[in-house]
């Protein structure tokens, strides 16, 4: 009953949901510590705190903090000009219990107070294996060279988009001629493309850095499901724009500015379940992009309404190819679920060009931790479940794949392109570039970084300019470390690594999962 | 399942000779320029290749079989008869010689597609002969144990095995045939069983292939290749030469240069340099066959009815000479394999790297 008539019962138990500050019978869970010799009473820290765990008595002259509010975002850390503060994990803890851990208890004891669903932001923090911390890469000795990427060239350019089995070339006059063109691809000089992150849930400035450091890098930037705001159209080139379940933002200007159109079905850090930008975030500039009214919340449905099927999915992949007249690659993401490579193969013959699967890993603007701690299944197993299935269907080419969710390092990509993917997406790694310390409390809207925030003093400390050249040197240092990966390997462009899997061993792995995984265990030629 | 396999790791040296007047050319000359390159193999393997050598049979595909046993030779031989007119049958001649000390059973057939065979996947095959005999190789090698098929070519033969090439020469009495292609090769393979049908050319149809390399995109090259139905049994990297090369000229309809571009393609950075029309082009061959590049050091020899051609990976990380002398060119690891039977070259010049040498026969350059 409680569940139905949640109201009704909740007036006739006298039930209340205590106000924030009601904490009961919990401890904080870090402590600030000021070291008085050294601060200087500047209030940086202060005005830095978003979370208002830092105030200042001015009579006694000093700073104190309300432990239970700090979320351990490290701004003030950061911003103390004489290194005063210390953010400490709290020393106090609930008796040791393998069973029952603190973050159970400290959810119980929450929900008990607010009666609410959990939310919380990024990708799921759970000790699940990480199966690129299991996979290692092979090397060249003696019998095959490696290449040496400062003195030879290694390529990193990528097509992503439908392939035909064969092309049609002749030589005419000695120079080789295209008789007929191949479908649509996004042209990538680098295989890592910014993960979706919609205007709304991450403020315009950020938005702007991902799309210059994109046009600069030679790859894509993905709106999210916010729309295109009109400062951003001219990036569309560099832009890949999704239609999700709210539809937001979503006419012919917004599908032609774009690069590539994205079909958005599911999320990684909550399969199956919609998202939910609050009125009092939908600014007027928010309004017009996502073509909403001011104040009104931007609620996307769980399902697409027209899609209940993958008939339907197909309908929607032709009405937009039709409607850009099949110059734009249509990619569908989806997030990665136990049956991910039949979905996969549907959505290939569906006539997707690309698929973008999305791990449990994978972040979100504000998710129910519950789902995001317990729904979907790793990306480096999805991926390659999927490209397996498609080659065994003999369709691996009608599709391009992109990983997202969880991808971390150089490493990390150069390991899920031997499993199969073409290309990856990054989320978190984008915006730990900028600042963010994964303090998990982007779907508060006040991220003390300026990333996941839409109020105007908080997020100025996006600079544009400073977040686009340190979005740009990641890409930077990343492409030199896979072009030092693939030299290694022996090979000179990307193409040889795709699906190589030969090049990957296994460290501590079952059996089952080497399977899983289709490769063999560190030791085995 | 499709990923767990073993690659053979190996080095080599090779020598190919073709008379684009159809000259015919003794199988000793192959036999010396390849003994001149006596280091670059280790005694595990060697092998050649002729075009040319049974005139009598010409229209006819000739079939080298080995087997490892008697029951291998019923078994192959029932199937045989059950799915091919076998016009002339007879073990392929060798020579006792101290360097070659065990043999399998080697034999010859010669034979066209049956008009009723018992197999029913040839049956739908009937009519595309060369589809035929594909299939036929490819049922004898995957399911006939101890039975392997050599070569299937028409008015060609491979002849190959565990030793050294210039002592198999003498065993498989290669001075007794006349060609007018040849290619030979001398293996150095660093974890291979001894096994005869291991060892180089890999033939398909009349296609031969030696193979100096490591291609280190082997990964991807056969999963590509088995996501178009080939079965691939042998575990190295010329098989797959083999059958990327059937895909993309005799499935794909390609030609040999562009199956060469696709080999071992332009660089990005002169790719972008060419005129838009050429752009498009070799862009959309480098979309497109990306995962059949051959990534790695390696020099091949690819042989056919009409020609012969000679191929280096994009940055020339494996030897390939070219020598030529009137009608007759000559591809080799070390200018001192053909200096050995033509010390009086025309030209002898290094291919670039990724450049084809193409040499047709020519009557029939198309
Ligand atoms: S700025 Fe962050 S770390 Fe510092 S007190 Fe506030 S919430 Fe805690
Ligand atoms: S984006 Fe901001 S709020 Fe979200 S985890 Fe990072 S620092 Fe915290």
């Amino acid at each position: 009953m409680l569940f139905y008539e949640e109201k009704d019962a909740r007036e006739t138990l006298k039930l209340r949901s205590l106000k924030k500050g009601e904490y009961h019978q919990d401890y904080p869970l870090y402590t600030v510590v000021r070291d008085n010799d050294k601060c200087i009473r500047c209030l940086a820290c202060v005005r830095q705190c978003s979370y208002e765990a830092t105030f200042y008595d001015p009579v006694r002259n000093v700073i104190y903090n309300k432990d239970e509010a700090c979320v351990g975002c490290l701004r003030c850390v950061a911003i103390c000009p004489t290194d005063a503060i210390t953010v400490k994990r709290n020393d106090t803890k609930y008796r040791e219990n393998e069973n029952w851990r603190e973050e159970t208890i400290k959810a119980i004891k929450k929900q008990a107070d607010f009666g609410a669903a959990r939310l919380t932001g990024l990708g799921n923090d759970k000790g699940y294996k990480i199966y690129f911390d299991h996979m290692v890469l092979d090397a060249s000795q003696v019998t095959n060279p490696s290449i040496d990427p400062l003195r030879e060239p290694m390529e990193l350019r990528t097509f992503l988009g439908r392939k035909p089995d064969s092309v049609k070339v002749e030589f005419r006059n000695g120079k080789l001629h295209l008789k007929e063109k191949i479908p649509p691809q996004l042209k990538l000089e680098v295989p890592v493309i910014f993960a979706p992150m919609s205007y709304g849930s991450i403020n315009f400035n950020f938005q702007a850095a991902l799309a210059i450091a994109a046009r600069e890098a030679g790859t894509y930037f993905n709106t999210g499901e916010g729309g295109l705001h009109q400062k951003l159209r001219e990036f569309g080139s560099n832009a890949i724009v999704q239609v999700a379940s709210g539809r937001f933002g979503v006419d012919i200007d917004y599908l032609e500015a774009a690069a590539a159109v994205e079909i958005k079905i599911g999320q990684g850090a909550k399969p199956g379940i919609g998202g939910h930008l609050p009125g009092e975030k939908v600014t007027a500039d928010i309004s017009r992009t996502r073509m909403i009214p001011e104040g009104s919340d931007a609620i996307s449905p769980a399902p697409h309404h027209d899609i209940y099927s993958i008939e339907d999915l197909r309908l929607l992949i032709y009405a937009i190819k039709e409607a850009t007249r099949y110059t734009k690659p249509v990619s569908v993401k989806i997030a990665a679920v136990h049956n991910v490579a039949a979905i996969a193969s549907g959505i290939a013959r569906a006539g997707a060009d690309i698929i973008v699967i999305d791990g449990f890993r994978g972040g979100t603007g504000a998710a129910p931790t519950i789902i995001r701690d317990h729904v979907g299944i790793p990306i480096e197993l999805a991926i390659a479940q999927v490209d397996q299935r498609l080659r065994d269907e003999g369709i691996r080419n009608w599709v391009s794949l992109i990983a997202a969710g969880g991808i971390r390092s150089s490493a990390d990509i150069v390991k899920i392109i031997a499993l199969g993917a073409d290309a990856v997406y990054i989320g978190t790694a984008a915006m730990v570039a900028v600042g963010c310390t994964l303090c998990q409390q982007c779907h508060r809207g006040i991220c003390a970084w300026g990333i996941t925030t839409n109020r105007p003093d908080l997020a100025k400390r996006i600079n544009v300019d400073i977040a686009a050249e340190q979005l740009y040197n990641l890409l930077r240092g990343w492409a030199i470390e896979i072009r030092e990966m693939l030299g290694l390997m022996g090979v000179n462009s990307i193409e040889s690594l795709r699906g190589n899997r030969l090049k990957l061993r296994g460290v501590g792995l079952t059996q089952e999962e080497l399977d899983v995984l289709g490769i063999k265990h560190a030791g085995l030629q | 399942m499709s990923w767990n396999y073993v690659k053979d790791i190996s080095n080599c040296g090779l020598f190919g000779v073709i008379s684009k007047k159809k000259r015919l050319i003794n199988g000793e000359i192959a036999r010396r320029a390849i003994a001149n390159m006596h280091d670059r193999g280790n005694g595990l393997g060697g092998g050649f290749a002729a075009y040319g050598i049974y005139p009598d049979y010409k229209d006819f595909y000739a079939f080298h079989i080995m087997y490892d046993s008697l029951k291998a030779i019923d078994e192959t031989e029932e199937f045989l008869r059950d799915n091919l007119e076998v016009v002339h049958e007879e073990d392929i001649p060798t020579r006792e010689t101290d360097k070659i000390k065990w043999s399998p059973y080697l034999k010859r057939y010669f034979v066209l597609p049956a008009n009723n065979p018992k197999e029913r996947e040839l049956e739908l095959l009937r009519g595309m002969d060369d589809d035929y005999i594909v299939r036929v190789v490819m049922i004898i090698n995957d399911r006939i144990e101890g039975a392997y098929v050599f070569s299937s070519g028409k008015n060609m033969g491979a002849f190959k095995g565990v030793g050294f090439p210039e002592d198999l020469a003498e065993f498989y009495r290669l001075d007794e045939y006349d060609g007018y292609i040849w290619i030979a090769h001398n293996r150095f393979p660093t974890n291979t069983p001894g096994w005869w049908g291991g060892a180089h050319p890999f033939t398909l149809l009349d296609w031969a292939i030696v193979h100096n390399g490591e291609i280190s995109s082997y990964g991807i090259n056969r999963r590509y290749l088995e996501m178009f139905g080939y079965k691939l049994t042998l575990h190295t990297d010329t098989e797959v030469v083999a059958y990327l090369m059937d895909l993309i000229v005799r499935k794909h309809g390609l030609p040999f240069e562009i199956a060469a571009k696709i080999f071992a393609p332009p660089f990005w950075k002169d790719i972008d340099e060419m005129d838009e029309d050429e752009r498009e082009a070799y862009t959309a061959l480098r979309a497109v066959y990306g995962s059949a590049v051959l990534n790695g050091p390696f020099a091949i020899l690819f042989a056919f009815h009409n020609g012969l051609m000679g191929l280096n990976d994009r940055v020339k990380l494996r030897p390939l000479v070219v020598g030529e002398k009137d009608d007759l060119v000559y591809m080799s690891s070390e200018e001192a394999g053909i200096r050995e039977v033509e010390p009086d070259l025309d030209r002898v010049y290094a291919p670039p790297a990724g450049e084809p040498v193409l040499v047709f026969t020519e009557e029939e350059k198309d």
